[in-house]
Formats: structure tokens, sequence, C-alpha cells
């Protein structure tokens, strides 16, 4: 229906638009001077069309199903039923008009769900009616207003503005959406849990909070000790330290080569390679660690002597230490080879070496910009989820030996979140509290990289 | 003196060639880790793509499938083909006893009664007739054939009995067993068993999720950009905008999950472990990436150019869809490819998001439930089976072909499409 509609309403536009160019031919052959080109009187009125259809489709889909709702409860209104109830019988009237209703029909809800119906179609009716008087009436005033051939091109180019606008709003739409989907659930969180208890508790067991029974969730005294996050919030930063320990030492490296030392053919070859790693999906990696990286490292450790756990951080930590490479590799070579001639050309005038203009001069020159790169590089590290997941541990210990196992913030989101989730549960809160610590940490982080290589950028520019 | 100065020069030169072998050492490393890690999957994965199959004589009877004298089609269809199944298997061996018997039906995968039952609806002159039929072999069998399974375990540490392999064995020396081109893994839904799975239903997943994401990112970026490097004011709003963007960029995945899960799912009621919703996950965070790919192959764009449209009359906006759009979008195309190719190999979105549940049926639709390729991968991953080892690195292999597939292509656009401008 809506479909058909919809169509309708497209076509409508494309004849209003036919009308309105048609029009400004008419202009035109009585020798007047047009005020635009003849198609911007087309668009003009096929906006003239569109407009008030989409506002009055978008006003439907907000208040309909109110409106329906209150329609169809104002016949329980008086009978005593919990608003619970009340959205109960509602949504099984609605499931039975559909056909899709199991349980027991009762007299009452079968009649609702024929007002239900009823309703539906009354309302599916007058929108039609509505909306089509609307694109009429509106066409007709636009159709009215371009016969005295006044200005079309500027409302239309405007009309385009504003769309454009409307579209570069969606980045800061999703920005607040992330913080909204993860403020509540927090603070919601934080009324169970004092958050003194969970930034400084060394407690995590949030299996504990699911055994219990729902009625007794709001005891807080309950909770004490199950959400205590410090052993997460070490453990991530552990990994991505062990990670850093990997990427920073080789793609610092590989990038100084690739821009001071390569001919003009490895860095052409060598350069996407390297970039390769940064493209192959995080699970890949995951397998391998979980797969490869983990059991050789359990079979070297225990051909040593050592006790390594096949989940160890060190696995984790490793892989993920090869995932970030190319980043730290490929902004360092910018950076780097975007430290002024000048620079190295004094220096060698000196009798430096290639390698102790490096050191002495292109890196402290660059620095800014290769700290920058590697705040990034942290900042994905804690955020990676999938390779923890898959090669570190999911309990939550706190150590810090490399060959246990760790778990970290992501994956503890995970672990919570995968399967079914009930709102309201002080564990499913508390991965929208670990989400909110981790959106708060990676922003800063990426806040204060991307300041460093701006202003870096904006010095030799 | 001059001896002093030599060795100091020398420790110099020492020290710079030790700086450059760290250089070169370095790149290697990284290589390495590549080569290693392309050949662990490649060298796993491959056999994925070979199945073995049984060749089992199978008597067609009439009296044991419960059918009469002349049966029609649909007799056929609802034939009982469990007892002759059960009898071609315990034929292998004449002297078996019953849990012997039990162990060779376990040798071909639970769904050998179909694979009979298909035979005989292709040809219906079968029946009363023997004929060898292929079936297809216990995942556990299937890893012996090629290889994988170590036989000299212990036992009851396999899950292959002696007297199944022996069994297999007299089958091997006989040329009964055979392997094949894997048709099942790329039609087949995904399964318990391993030797049925298939990552049909995660590659449409896959596929719906992708063209969903494109429907919504690709617009509203292009047009975020346009508004950012044509029209914008430079105020702080702009500025504000703009430090969003690039911060969304950076902004870890699994955060887009929670916004997926907390805004999709539980405000707007959208229909979990669906495409749908993970389209809309993966486009918001992909729509960053898009944005500035396309502004920055705008600000590509020389000003002549507009400066020529403006001089002809145009307003900004006719200069702006005329010129400057068109000129630009080989750079934007190849940057939202770019895009997609990371929304195809993520992850951690959709599994909060539900598309992980266990999906046996193809999707035909956004709306279906279903999972996708490297979700399929996170699955097989965890499970125990040995079966599906070397299924996941398959699996990986046809994620690492489309990536490869689709970086490709966003490079023959650039290079072939893109203006240089001199």
């Amino acid at each position: 229906m809506n479909l058909i509609l919809f169509t309708f309403i497209v076509l409508l536009g494309f004849t209003s638009y036919y009308f309105g160019r048609k029009k400004a031919y008419t202009i035109q052959s009585t020798k007047k001077r047009l005020t635009a080109l003849p198609q911007f009187y087309g668009y003009y009125l096929a906006i003239w069309c569109a407009i008030p259809a989409f506002i009055i489709f978008s006003l439907w889909a907000i208040f309909e199903p109110t409106i329906v709702k209150l329609l169809i409860l104002s016949d329980y209104s008086n009978q005593g039923y919990l608003d619970d109830e009340l959205n109960l019988l509602y949504e099984k009237s609605k499931a039975l008009s559909r056909g899709q209703f199991t349980g027991e029909i009762t007299p009452f809800i079968e009649a609702s769900a024929e007002k239900y119906l009823s309703l539906r179609s009354i309302a599916q009716s007058s929108k039609v009616v509505i909306v089509l008087s609307a694109i009429i009436a509106s066409v007709a005033y636009a159709y009215k207003r371009i016969s005295s051939n006044s200005r079309t091109r500027e409302p239309v180019e405007k009309f385009l503005n504003a769309v454009l606008f409307t579209a570069s709003l969606a980045a800061i739409l999703t920005t607040v959406g992330i913080v909204f989907s993860l403020i509540f659930q927090t603070i919601d969180f934080f009324k169970v849990i004092p958050l003194f208890d969970f930034v400084f508790g060394t407690h995590w067991y949030p299996a504990k909070a699911f055994v219990r029974d729902s009625s007794e969730a709001l005891d807080p005294t309950m909770y004490s000790d199950t959400f205590g996050a410090v052993p997460i919030f070490a453990g991530t930063f552990f990994i991505a330290f062990i990670a850093m320990c990997v990427a920073i030492p080789i793609g610092l490296m590989s990038g100084i080569y690739l821009a001071e030392y390569a001919s003009t053919k490895v860095r052409q070859y060598a350069k996407p390679l390297i970039e390769i790693l940064a493209g192959i999906p995080t699970v890949v990696y995951g397998f391998f660690a979980a797969l490869t990286v983990g059991p050789f490292l359990k079979e070297l450790g225990t051909s040593m002597g050592l006790e390594v756990s096949a989940e160890s951080a060190l696995a984790a930590g490793g892989v993920m230490g090869i995932m970030i490479i190319p980043f730290i590799s490929s902004l360092s070579d910018d950076v780097i080879t975007s430290v002024p001639q000048s620079l190295r050309d004094g220096s060698y005038a000196m009798g430096a070496t290639k390698s102790e203009t490096i050191k002495r001069v292109i890196f402290p020159a660059a620095l800014p910009g290769i700290v920058g790169s590697i705040l990034l590089g942290v900042s994905r590290a804690i955020g990676e989820t999938m390779i923890v997941v898959m090669a570190s541990g999911l309990a939550a210990n706190l150590t810090l030996n490399p060959l246990e196992s760790t778990s970290t913030i992501t994956a503890q989101i995970v672990v919570i979140l995968i399967g079914d989730q009930a709102f309201g549960d002080p564990k499913t809160q508390a991965a929208f509290a670990l989400g909110m610590s981790l959106f708060l940490v990676t922003l800063c982080l990426n806040i204060v990289a991307l300041r460093v290589v701006k202003k870096y950028r904006e010095k030799y520019e | 003196m001059n001896k002093n100065k030599e060795q100091l020069l020398n420790k110099r030169y020492k020290a710079e060639q030790r700086f450059r072998l760290y250089g070169l050492s370095a790149i290697f490393m990284a290589l390495l880790f590549l080569t290693i890690f392309i050949f662990k999957i490649f060298s796993t994965g491959y056999s994925a793509f070979q199945k073995t199959w049984l060749i089992v004589p199978v008597t067609f009877d009439a009296e044991l499938m419960m059918l009469d004298q002349n049966p029609s089609k649909e007799d056929l269809q609802d034939a009982d083909y469990y007892d002759i199944a059960l009898k071609s298997m315990a034929d292998l061996d004449p002297n078996a006893n019953e849990d012997q018997e039990n162990e060779l039906k376990r040798m071909v995968s639970y769904f050998f009664e179909k694979e009979i039952k298909n035979e005989l609806l292709n040809d219906p002159n079968l029946i009363g007739k023997t004929k060898e039929v292929y079936l297809t072999a216990s995942d556990d069998l299937d890893q012996v054939f090629k290889g994988n399974y170590p036989r000299d375990l212990p036992e009851d540490q396999r899950r292959v009995s002696d007297y199944q392999l022996k069994i297999f064995d007299q089958l091997v020396a006989n040329g009964k067993v055979e392997s094949k081109f894997n048709i099942s893994f790329f039609t087949n839904a995904d399964s318990r068993e391993a030797e049925l799975a298939g990552i049909a239903s995660s590659f449409m997943g896959s596929i719906f999720s992708i063209l969903v994401c494109l429907m919504i990112a690709f617009p509203v970026a292009v047009l975020a950009a346009i508004y950012l490097e044509e029209f914008a004011p430079k105020n702080r709003f702009t500025d504000f905008i703009e430090v969003n963007i690039n911060n969304l960029a950076a902004v870890p995945s699994i955060v887009f999950g929670l916004l997926g899960l907390g805004v999709l799912l539980a405000i707007f009621h959208l229909p979990r472990s669906t495409p749908l919703v993970g389209g809309i996950t993966l486009s918001l965070m992909t729509l960053p990436t898009i944005i500035i790919a396309a502004r920055a192959s705008l600000k590509a764009v020389p000003p002549s150019i507009r400066e020529a449209a403006l001089a002809m009359g145009a307003s900004r906006m006719q200069t702006t869809i005329h010129h400057t759009v068109p000129l630009s979008m080989p750079g934007t195309l190849s940057g939202t490819i770019i895009g997609l190719a990371q929304a195809l190999g993520e992850t951690a979105p959709l599994i909060l998001i539900g598309m992980v549940a266990f999906v046996n049926t193809i999707p035909g639709s956004p709306m279906d439930p279903a999972a996708s390729l490297p979700v399929q991968i996170y699955i097989w991953a965890e499970s125990a089976e040995r079966g599906f080892v070397e299924k996941v690195s398959a699996c990986i292999m046809v994620l690492l072909g489309f990536l490869i597939i689709m970086n490709l292509f966003a490079q023959i656009i650039r290079h072939k499409f893109e203006k240089k401008w001199s």
C-alpha cells in the first residue's frame, strides 16, 4: 500500500517537473525573459511536490502507532489494568490481526484486533487523501507562482544546499548516537554499582551476577566484588603494551628504511606489501593467533620448561603487534618524508653519516608526528576485539605475566553481549559501561594524536 | 692521532651499516610475517575445496523400501530409504556384529539416506537393481583421507575407531574412495556437521549487509563531503563536524556494535541478527572513511575548473554538480570500495547485533537472519571439530579473495579514470 502510494507520488513529482518546464517554455514563447533555465521551473514544482509528501509521511510514521494504541487501549481504561498488561494486550491484538497470534484468543482481544484493523484502514485511507490533497494544493500554489515568472533557481539551490547540510550532520548524529546508546545504560549501571567499586575493584566475575535471581537485582551489596574493572583495564593496557613492543621497533624501522634508504623500486613493492597486513580482517589474525601462534608458544615454552597457557597474552599481543606494524610504518614514513630536505643537507654538509642524520636531526624533527602515529596505533590496539576474543583468555586475571591469559575491555564486551541480552540487567549494563570507558580512552588518544599530527604538518607546510 | 681518527670513522661507518641492517631486517620481518601467514592459511585451507566420497553399492530393494509394483513419483518421494541405506553400509563387512554395523553407518554423513533417495529419484528404473552410489564420507574420515588426522593416536583419543579405519583402508585399496571438488562448500548453508557445512548463507549475509551499507553510506557521505568541501562556511560548527568525522574514523569498531545494539535494536526495534541492522551499523562505520576519501578527491580538482565554470555564468551549485563532482568521482568511488572492503572484513559489531546466530537456511532478503563471512570464520573457529579447521581456512581464502578483488578494482578505477592534473 505504502509502496503504491510512494510510486504514485514519484510519478506526480515527474509530472510536475514536466509541467513546470512546459510552463517555462510557454513564458519563453511570449518573448519574456526567463529568470532561470527551464528545468529549474520543473525542479521547483517537483520540490514543492516532494516536501509536503515527506513531511506528512514522517509525521504519520511517528504518530500513527501511538494514536492507534491510545484509541484501542481507551476501551480498557477503566478496568484497572497495569501498564504492562495493557501493552501486552495491545501487542496480542496486533499479532492476531496479522494472523500471527498463537496463544489463547479471548473475545476482548478479538474485538481489539478487529478495531485495530479498522483503525489501520481508516488511517491508511486518510493518509492517502491528506497526502494527495496536500501535494495538489502545494503544487498548484507553486505553479501559480512560476506563471508570474518569479525566481525559481534560488529556491531550488537553497533546497539542495539544505539537503547537503543535513547529510553533513550525519557524522554528528553518529557521535550523538554513540554517546546516547552508551550513557543511559552506563548511568543505570552506576546506580547499582558504585563508581568506586568499578574503577578500583579487583574482581571481575560478571557471570556471578547472571545466576542470581533478577528480583534481587537491585540490592547493591550482592554485586560487590563482581564488577571490579581493574583486572580488565590492566589486561587491556598490558596486551596493548605487548603489541606496541612488537609494532614500534618493526614499524618505525621499516618506516625509516622506506623513507630514507630504500630505492624507488624497493619502496614501490615493499610499501603496498606491508600495507596488506593492515587490510587483513582482524578475525583472520585471531584465527591465526589461536591456531598457530598460541600452540607454538605453548610448545616452545614447554620445551624450555616454562608453563605457557595456550591462550597467552603474548600470543594475542604479538599478533596484534603484527597487525599494527603497517599503521606505524606508513604514518612515520609520511612524517619522515615531509621533513624538509634542507635539514638533511645541512647535516650531511657537516659530515654526518646517513644514520647519524636520521638519529640526530630527522628523528627529533619528526618526533611529534611519530608520537602521533604511535598514539593512533595504541588506540587501535586498545580497541581491537577479535584477536583478543579468539586468542586470549576470557577470564579476567590480574597478572603481569605475558605467558598467562588475561582479558580486555573489548573481549569482555563480546563475552557479555554474545547471545541474548536482557536490557536492565547489571551484566548487560556493565558491557555498556565498559564500552563507555573504551570510547572515552580512545577518544582522548585520538584527539591528542590528531592534534599532534596536525600541528606537526602545519609546522613544515 | 690519525689512527684514532680512522678508528672513529670506521666505528661510525659500522654504526651506519648496522642501522641500515636494522631497517632492512624490520622490513624483512614484516614481509616474513605476511608470508608465514598466507602460507599457513593456504596450506590448511586448500584441502577444504576437496570432499571425500565413499562409493558404496546400494541395492534398491523394493520390499525394504515398502514400495508397490509400479510406484508413482509420490511413492518414491515417501518411500523408506533408511533401511536400504543402512543395509548397504552394513554389507560393506558381511561379518559385522551390531555395534560394528553402527560404526559402519557413522562412516558416512547423516545425510546419506537423502543421497540414496536422490539417486533413485533421478533414475526410477533402478528399483530392484544394484548401483554404486557416491556417499559423503563423515568429516573425520574425510580428514583421515586428506592426511590431516593423526592415525597413530591411541584409539580412545580418536573419533575414528580402528574398525572404521580397517574398513576404510579396504575401500581405499579397492579404489572405492574418491576425492572430488567440494561444490557443497559453496552451495550449502552452515551446518553442525563439518562435512556438510558451507558458506552460502554467510556469503549472502555479507552481500546483503554490504549492499545496505553501500546504499546508506555512499549517498550520505558524498553529499556531506560536497557540503564540507564546496559550500560550508569556515566557522566553529564546520570545525566541529570535521573533528567529529576524524574521530569517528578512529573509534573502535566494537563501539559501533554497541550503538547498533543500544539504538537500532533497543529503540527502533529493528529485527535482530539481520543483514539490515548489520548493514546500517557498518554504514555508520564506513561513513567517515568515504567522507574523507571524497573530500580528498574533491580537493584534488583544480580551482581553475571551478573558476572557468563560474566565469561562464554557472551558479556555484551548477559548477559543483556539473563539473567538480563528476571529475572527483573516480577518487570517491575507489575510496568507497576500500571502505566497503573494510566493512566486509568487520566482525565485532556484527557479533553484538546478533549475527552470530546459527543459521542453516540461505537468506533471501536483508530482513532474514544471517551470518556474514567473517562471523562465519569466528563461529567455525570456535567449534571443536577438526573438520572445521580447514573450513575456516577455506572461508578465509574466499574472504581474502574478495578483499583482493575489491582493492584491485579500486586501484583500476583510480588509475584508469582519474584525471592527472599537472
